[in-house]
């Protein structure tokens, strides 16, 4: 059964320094309120993973939470850079970042894996890339029934998945809707899993072919109000994209990036 | 009388035009997700516009700054998970047309969004492959927009993110299981097809008031003009109104959204 906690204690229990953590949610549903409270706690040399790296690694990598980044598309989407991300990776600043990369396709097959307890995914992908080249999760084999060949890479296997998701009931049976992104597949894959919910309920009102985890296969969750935004919580609030676009100027500068995580992020504890 | 309109408006317009009724179109972020909404919202109502994010015959009213907004999957017929997205509707060969923008783009119409200069020494990185790699092969065929200039129109691409033909224009020979790819570009300045043989992108078509001293300029190779070549039609009044309309609605509802603090 899924343990009820203050999300400071969830992620002071649950992710250790060195872990490699997965934090989903494909554009929508972002943990934002759980990466904010792993930047208070200082956690270091973290192996992020995440299709899209999004505001919540630029603010984790440019606080120096992380040693290495497995991502599939590192853009602010409809904006730009990434200019933290950039940084780490061009100037080293404020840490090395090791980086792999790899296609999204190659990332959610990855994930379904892990899921599934496989230890590698097939898909018919990378084909004529430069990819494979600079990433060795990278390989490609032989169909055994009709040669074809197919690219295959890892499955992905987290120390620890966190996801936000719109309610659990007192149980801690947690209901995801909308865009659902990986959010069921990285818990699956995780050994240990944070949830963080926009409110805890009597009755989830899924219905019967909902995304709905169990919460006995859920390590913690923790209730955390507005915790995606700026991204966004279907039927609870909308992705801020005034803010996306602002996080361009706020990012681009360390001094500003710094100010800002200062007054945001140290300044404000976990609600 | 003829309209005034710019070069951007001249290429969403023709981007446009490029899809019919009966495509299945997975849509990229930017200016290929313009024009396919200015199609479906004007000569193929019926187009199936499908974003990676897992939205799945979508209409949105605005067009959306993420590949995953609100809009996208409340407008949706339904809204798969992402592996579901990738390993079904796309691998699964349900996709007909893959609509994709780029950084840099060569003559054989590789794609190239990771980064300017060396891998282990970056001059400038950029995002990275996302969903194109993957969608450029197991698509059908792929169309390509994107603004014509020297530094985007590069002859090698300084990396492979997303395969067209290859280095050699012959990438996809005898490759079983893959799309045609590339079949048309369409930039502020002209139409480019690849050549039937070679595969290197020729242009057949130059739109309104531009000159083929103007895509020579802006092209980074030694590029062919077609033995025909033909004029684009300027964009109708009905399309440069509806793209308007669609591009001040986006901009109000992005700027309005609440700003400020987390």
């Amino acid at each position: 059964m899924a343990e009820f906690l203050p999300l400071k204690e969830a992620v002071s229990k649950y992710i250790n320094n060195g872990d490699t953590v997965a934090m989903e949610g494909f554009t929508h549903l972002i943990p934002f309120a759980a990466g904010h409270e792993i930047i208070r706690q200082e956690k270091r040399d973290l192996t992020l993973i995440r299709m899209t790296p999004d505001l919540v690694y630029d603010q984790m990598i440019g606080a120096g939470c992380a040693k290495k980044l497995i991502f599939s598309w590192g853009g602010n989407p409809g904006v730009g850079s990434l200019h933290r991300l950039r940084d780490a990776v061009e100037k080293g600043w404020p840490n090395k970042l090791e980086i792999l990369e790899h296609s999204h396709a190659a990332m959610a097959n990855a994930y379904e894996a892990g899921a599934a307890g496989l230890p590698l995914a097939v898909l018919r992908g990378y084909v004529g890339s430069d990819l494979p080249k600079v990433n060795d999760q990278i390989k490609f084999i032989e169909c055994p029934f009709t040669g074809e060949r197919l690219a295959a890479i890892p499955s992905i296997r987290p120390d620890v998945a966190v996801i936000h998701a719109q309610r659990a009931d007192r149980k801690g049976n947690v209901l995801i809707e909308g865009i659902v992104g990986i959010q069921k597949e990285v818990v699956l894959a995780a050994r240990r899993s944070i949830v963080t919910v926009e409110e805890i309920v009597d009755d989830l009102g899924a219905s019967v072919n909902a995304c709905v985890l169990p919460s006995w296969a859920i390590t913690a969750i923790a209730e955390a109000r507005q915790g995606a935004k700026p991204s966004y919580a279907l039927g609870y609030y909308d992705r801020d994209n005034a803010f996306y676009k602002d996080w361009d100027g706020i990012a681009r500068d360390r001094e500003t990036f710094q100010a800002w995580l200062k007054e945001n992020v140290f300044e404000k504890g976990a609600a | 009388m003829s309209l005034e309109f710019t070069a951007s408006e001249m290429m969403s317009v023709t981007a446009a035009r490029a899809l019919t009724n009966d495509m299945t179109c997975f849509v990229g972020i930017g200016l290929p997700s313009e024009a396919a909404n200015l199609a479906r919202l004007t000569h193929a109502p019926d187009v199936t516009l499908i974003y990676e994010s897992g939205t799945l015959q979508t209409k949105p009213d605005v067009l959306p700054l993420s590949i995953g907004d609100g809009e996208l999957c409340e407008s949706a017929l339904t809204t798969v998970s992402v592996p579901e997205m990738f390993r079904y509707w796309l691998q699964g060969g349900h996709i007909s047309v893959g609509f994709l923008g780029t950084a840099q783009i060569d003559r054989y119409a590789n794609l190239n969004t990771t980064l300017i200069g060396d891998y282990r020494e970056p001059r400038i990185r950029l995002p990275g492959g996302g969903g194109a790699p993957e969608i450029a092969t197991n698509a059908k065929e792929v169309f390509i927009t994107v603004k014509h200039s020297r530094r985007t129109f590069v002859k090698d691409v300084d990396f492979v993110t997303t395969v067209g033909f290859g280095r050699d224009g012959k990438a996809r020979d005898k490759v079983p299981n893959i799309g045609r790819g590339p079949t048309v570009v369409i930039t502020d300045l002209c139409i480019l097809k690849p050549d039937p043989e070679t595969k290197e992108l020729v242009v057949t078509s130059l739109h309104p008031n531009v000159t083929r001293e103007d895509v020579i300029e802006a092209t980074g190779w030694e590029i062919r003009f077609a033995d025909q070549l033909e004029t684009t039609p300027a964009p109708t009044a009905e399309e440069l109104e509806v793209l308007r309309d669609l591009k001040a609605r986006t901009n109000a509802h992005h700027a309005s959204t609440q700003s400020g603090q987390q």
